[in-house]
Formats: structure tokens, C-alpha cells, sequence
């Protein structure tokens, strides 16, 4: 029996994802890609871009690190496929307030919140600040790769710094 | 080996063993990372704002007095604890790290030239790496590196052979005595003795040993022997660094600045006496005086008893898993060495210790997940990380049957 409070955050969507991650493949001829590392969980991935125009027909990653990671990397390649660069821009500002901000003190809207779909199985992870990295991962290596930055995103500088759960001592 | 037996009293003594997480009791048990204080502790820095605060070693005033006088007793009882000869070989640092820093930066830039080599070992704390390799890089110098084998032990032929090919070259070995990400305690005593037979000086870093070993620096004779106060039950930002007293004569100062000098014009500064030629500025003083309050704790369990505690705690463990078919099953122990502190490091199947750490958080428990400042260990795995299980002396049998429960729930939810 699993307790019912360990549920919120590693969720069966999440736990399936990260075993069995979709589009997890190389595109061999990518209109961008970006590298990104999480160094807190030794998460790395490297993200692949297939645009139509300004549509995102392909879109898929490799990597290893941990389960929030996998999943959230998984989740959205799924979700944002068929999407526009700008919708996915838009969906990164969504699911990053998703994932930071407190359930109860949440700004998102009720439209937000259907607008982000199975998405929202991240909401758990506002309760631990040092695996917003985790989750965040996946959407700041593909606003790189979107961007066409080539530089690696990693989740120790930028805006993604929150407040605890920095270091890794002892 | 066994529970001790004052460990309700013990867990008394910790107010912070009644904080709840997330609506479940707290389990403590990342106890290498830093160890909970004791009222005792607590009480001594309140004590000190209240009563002592002033600045030491400079006021002829009454309170200048008293805090320099608690100041110094520290010393004096960190010099019993450890066996130093002489209060004067003891200088107080910020923690390990900086202890470990100071060193290589006044011995290292005085003795280290080009084309030397300062000999470590794969198992060290990030903290016993950096240091060195910044050395290195300032003086042109190289960093030779001793491997362990597949049980966490340091290997000792090829320790034997290093210092002998090369004993004109290596000028420093610096060794953790315990690992923290393996629990390995190294046969530092017959270490020393091969590496002063080639007269090389050694460090040990000692922040894992000196909360659950008696160290006696003299009978090891080690040069230098550092820790922090925070890993046994004292406060934070306070470390000790033991030198043999040749060396601190002969080492230049670490930082300038007041009370560590003896007199300063403008044409020539001579510097204070040894310890206080490497304590500049105002020092963390309720910091070092609370450091006399976790020794007297520590005195007063005694540490053989703390010790058997925890190893008991550790064979608990070790046993439960044994004993238990699906933890068998997925759990790894990672470091079995012969000689080990009570640190349980170890995978479980293929799961993330972050997210198993994220798990067992849910349920009050906290260990450690990730590299433990040990890269280089995790890399030798070829994993990212482990989850690490490291005990002290308030944790109970209760404990690490909670801890066992949680990892089940662990793998539960990742079935
Ligand atoms: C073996 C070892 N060395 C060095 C350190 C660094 O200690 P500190 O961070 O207190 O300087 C630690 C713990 O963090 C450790 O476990």
C-alpha cells in the first residue's frame, strides 16, 4: 500500500513517464537542438527541434537523470508537438508558475490550468523547491534550442535559481 | 555494540527531534552532512550574548576577559580531545574546508614547486580535491591519485608504490580518515608510518572520524589533522585545523589582518605567535566557545558509546536488508569496507536517489541523495549518486525501522 500523500507528486503519469519516456530518440536532422544539465541530480539531456515554419512538427530528446526529469522532458515533447514556437514559449510560463508556485497561492487561472492538461500532474512539485530544477529541465533547454542560443542550458544560472536546495554538501 | 543506554535522555537533549515534517515525526538520519545540536550546545552560545559578548584578545575590560577565556579553554579542550601536544597546535578555522585550504596555501606555496606532486586518494571529499588542484595549477605541480577497489578500500599496494617511486616528489599526502560517501575508515596509523619512512608529510581529513572515533593526533603523528565542529554537535562555521607546531613556525601566515600580527608600520609588519598567526580578524567566538560545550556532550556519552550506538544501529540495518527479500533484492550496498563508520551508502535498483530521497522526505525521513561532494566515488560506480543512511547517537532502532518501511514505500511507487 502506498501511502496516499506520496501519490501527489510521484504520480503513476509521472512514475510511467520516466520508465518509459515517449520520443526519446535522436532527430538526425534537427532544425535546433540544446544541451541541458541539472547538476543537483546529474540530470542531462539534449533536445531536438523539427520546425514547419513556425510549427513544431518533431520534437524529442535523449538523456538520463532522475524520474521528475524524465517525465517532464517526456510529457512535454508529447504535449508541445503540432504546437507553435510562440504557444510553446507561452507553456513554458505556465508550467514554470505551475511548478513554483504554492497550490494555494497559485495566480494560474482556471483556462491556464486546462490549457496545461496533463501537465498539472507536476503541481506537486511546487512543494519542494530544490526538483523544480528537475522538472523545469526539459522547457529551459527547448526555449535554448527555440531561441537558438547553442549554449547549454543548465538550471544554476538564469532565472531558475530558487531558493533552497542549492548545493549538494557533505 | 549496542544501543545506548541513556538514548531517551539523549534524544532530550535535541529540541529539534520534535519538529514535525510535512505531519510526520523527523528522522534524522543525515547525520554525515551535520549532526543536530543539544541544548547544551544551544544554551552556550544564548549564554555567551547574554552574559560574555565582547571581542577577545584585545579589551583590557572584564567582558574581553571572560569571552578571551572562553575563547582559549576551547582550545585547550579541543587539544585533550584530540591528543595534541600543545594548545598552541590548534588553530581554529571555519570548518574543514577552509582548514584544508589553509593549508595548501602557506605549507603547499612554501614547500610545493614545480614538478612536485601532492598525493590524495579517489575517495576524497570534494573539499580534499580542489584545494590541491588549485595548488597545482598555481605552482605547476601535479595531483597523483590513489584508487580504491570495488569494496571502497583504498588500495595500499598501489599506495606503496607511488611513495616510493616518487618519494622525492610527493611533498604532501593528504587522506580522509573516514570517507563519507563510503564509510571506508583507512589504516591511517600504518599510512603514516610508510609515508614518513620516505618523510612526507601527511593530512587527514578528519571531518567523518572525529565524531565517531577517539583520535589521538599524537600517537597517529599525523602533521596535520582538520574537522568541523558542526559534524559533532557543534555549531556551523567553526573547524579546527591540528598542526604540528614545526609547522605552523615555519608556514607563512593564511590571511592578514588584525590579531594575527605582533606589531605593523608601514615599512614592516612582524607577525604574531603560532595559532594566532593564522587567526585573523575577529573569529566566529560563540562558535569556538559552543565547540567546548559538543566536546563536554560528546566527553559525557562517551564516544566508545557513541560509536557502538550507531554501529549498532548500522548492523540493524544492514541486517533488516538481509533479512528482507525485496530489499535484498534492489538494494546495493555502495562501500563494504572491513573497517567502516555507521554510513550506509547504497543504490536501490535503478531509481534516482533524489527521487527516493524526495519519498522518504515525505515521510519525515531524511537521508542524504546524490554525490556527497564525492564525485570522483560516484564515478568509479558509474552511478550518479547513492542514498546515504548516517547515524548518530539520538537516532533509535525505531528509526531505522521507519527508514525500512520507507524504502518499501520507494519502491512501491516505482514499481
Ligand atoms: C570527509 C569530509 N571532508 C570534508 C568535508 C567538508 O566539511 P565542511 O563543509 O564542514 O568544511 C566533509 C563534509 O562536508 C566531509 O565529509
Amino acid at each position: 500500500m502506498i501511502q496516499d500523500d506520496l501519490k501527489d507528486l510521484y504520480q503513476e503519469m509521472i512514475v510511467d513517464h520516466s520508465r518509459h519516456p515517449r520520443n526519446c530518440r535522436k532527430i538526425e536532422h534537427p532544425t535546433c537542438a540544446a544541451a541541458g544539465n541539472n547538476p543537483l541530480c546529474g540530470d542531462q539531456l539534449t533536445l531536438y527541434v523539427q520546425l514547419e515554419g513556425d510549427r513544431i512538427r518533431d520534437l524529442s530528446f535523449e538523456g538520463k537523470g532522475c524520474a521528475i526529469s524524465m517525465a517532464s522532458a517526456s510529457m512535454m515533447t508529447e504535449y508541445l508537438k503540432n504546437r507553435t514556437k510562440q504557444e510553446a514559449l507561452n507553456h513554458f510560463e505556465k508550467f514554470h508558475q505551475l511548478v513554483t508556485e504554492d497550490g494555494s497561492a497559485s495566480t494560474l487561472s482556471d483556462s491556464d490550468l486546462e490549457l496545461l492538461g496533463k501537465l498539472r500532474v507536476f503541481s506537486g512539485v511546487s512543494e519542494f523547491p530544490s526538483r523544480v530544477k528537475c522538472a523545469s529541465l526539459a522547457w529551459h533547454t527547448l526555449v535554448n534550442a527555440l531561441r537558438g542560443n547553442g549554449e547549454i542550458a543548465t538550471t544554476e544560472s538564469g532565472t531558475e535559481v530558487v531558493a533552497s536546495g542549492q548545493g549538494d554538501h557533505s | 555494540m549496542s544501543i545506548h543506554p541513556n538514548i531517551k535522555k539523549i534524544r532530550a537533549d535535541f529540541p529539534i527531534l520534535e519538529t514535525s515534517v510535512r505531519g510526520k515525526p523527523l528522522i534524522y538520519l543525515d547525520n554525515a552532512a551535520t549532526t543536530q545540536k543539544p541544548r547544551q550546545v544551544i544554551e552556550r552560545i544564548q549564554k555567551y550574548y547574554q552574559e560574555e559578548n565582547a571581542n577577545i584578545h584585545r579589551g583590557v575590560h572584564y567582558l574581553s576577559e571572560r569571552a578571551t577565556i572562553a575563547y582559549e579553554n576551547t582550545r585547550k579542550k579541543v587539544q585533550k580531545f584530540i591528543g595534541a601536544e600543545s594548545p598552541k597546535e590548534i588553530v581554529f578555522t571555519r570548518g574543514t574546508t577552509e582548514g584544508i585550504n589553509l593549508v595548501a596555501q602557506t605549507f603547499g606555496r612554501l614547500r610545493v614547486k614545480a614538478g612536485d606532486q601532492i598525493l590524495i586518494s579517489e575517495m576524497e571529499h570534494h573539499s580534499n580535491i580542489v584545494p590541491w588542484q588549485l595548488l597545482c595549477e598555481q605552482v605547476g605541480a601535479t595531483l597523483n591519485v590513489i584508487p580504491f577497489d570495488f569494496k571502497g578500500e583504498l588500495m595500499e599496494a598501489e599506495f606503496d608504490r607511488q611513495i616510493e617511486r616518487y618519494a622525492e616528489n610527493i611533498k604532501l599526502i593528504a587522506l580522509t580518515h573516514v570517507s563519507n560517501a563510503l564509510g571506508t575508515i583507512n589504516p591511517v596509523e600504518r599510512l603514516i608510518q610508510k609515508a614518513h619512512a620516505e618523510e612526507i608529510p601527511v593530512l587527514l581529513d578528519g571531518a567523518q572520524a572525529v565524531p565517531h572515533l577517539p583520535v589521538d593526533v599524537k600517537k597517529l603523528d599525523c602533521d596535520f589533522y582538520v574537522f568541523s565542529a558542526h559534524k559533532i554537535y557543534g555549531p556551523t562555521g567553526v573547524g579546527v585545523l591540528y598542526a604540528k607546531k614545526q609547522w605552523l613556525e615555519e608556514m607563512p601566515p593564511y590571511q592578514g589582518g588584525g590579531d594575527m600580527i605582533s606589531s605593523v608600520t608601514f615599512k614592516k609588519t612582524t607577525y604574531n605567535e603560532v595559532p594566532y598567526k593564522f587567526e585573523a580578524g575577529t573569529p566566529n567566538i560563540e562558535g569556538v566557545i559552543a565547540l567546548e560545550a559538543a566536546l563536554d556532550y560528546v566527553s559525557s556519552l562517551g564516544l566508545e558509546k557513541i560509536a557502538a550506538h550507531e554501529m549498532a544501529l548500522l548492523k540493524q540495518l544492514e541486517q533488516a536488508v538481509q533479512a528482507d527479500a525485496k530489499l535484498k533484492e534492489f538494494v546495493r550496498p555502495v562501500g563494504t569496507a572491513k573497517e567502516k563508520a555507521a554510513v550506509y551508502s547504497f543504490t536501490l535498483g535503478d531509481i534516482h536517489p533524489h527521487d527516493a530521497g524526495t519519498i522518504l522526505d515525505r515521510m519525515g525521513i531524511a537521508v542524504r541523495g546524490g554525490h556527497h561532494c564525492a564525485q570522483p566515488v560516484m564515478d568509479h560506480f558509474g552511478i550518479p549518486g547513492t542514498l546515504r543512511a548516517s547515524f548518530a547517537v539520538y537516532n533509535t532502532p525505531e528509526e531505522v525501522n521507519a527508514l525500512v518501511t520507507g524504502l518499501h514505500q520507494v519502491l512501491e511507487v516505482f514499481k
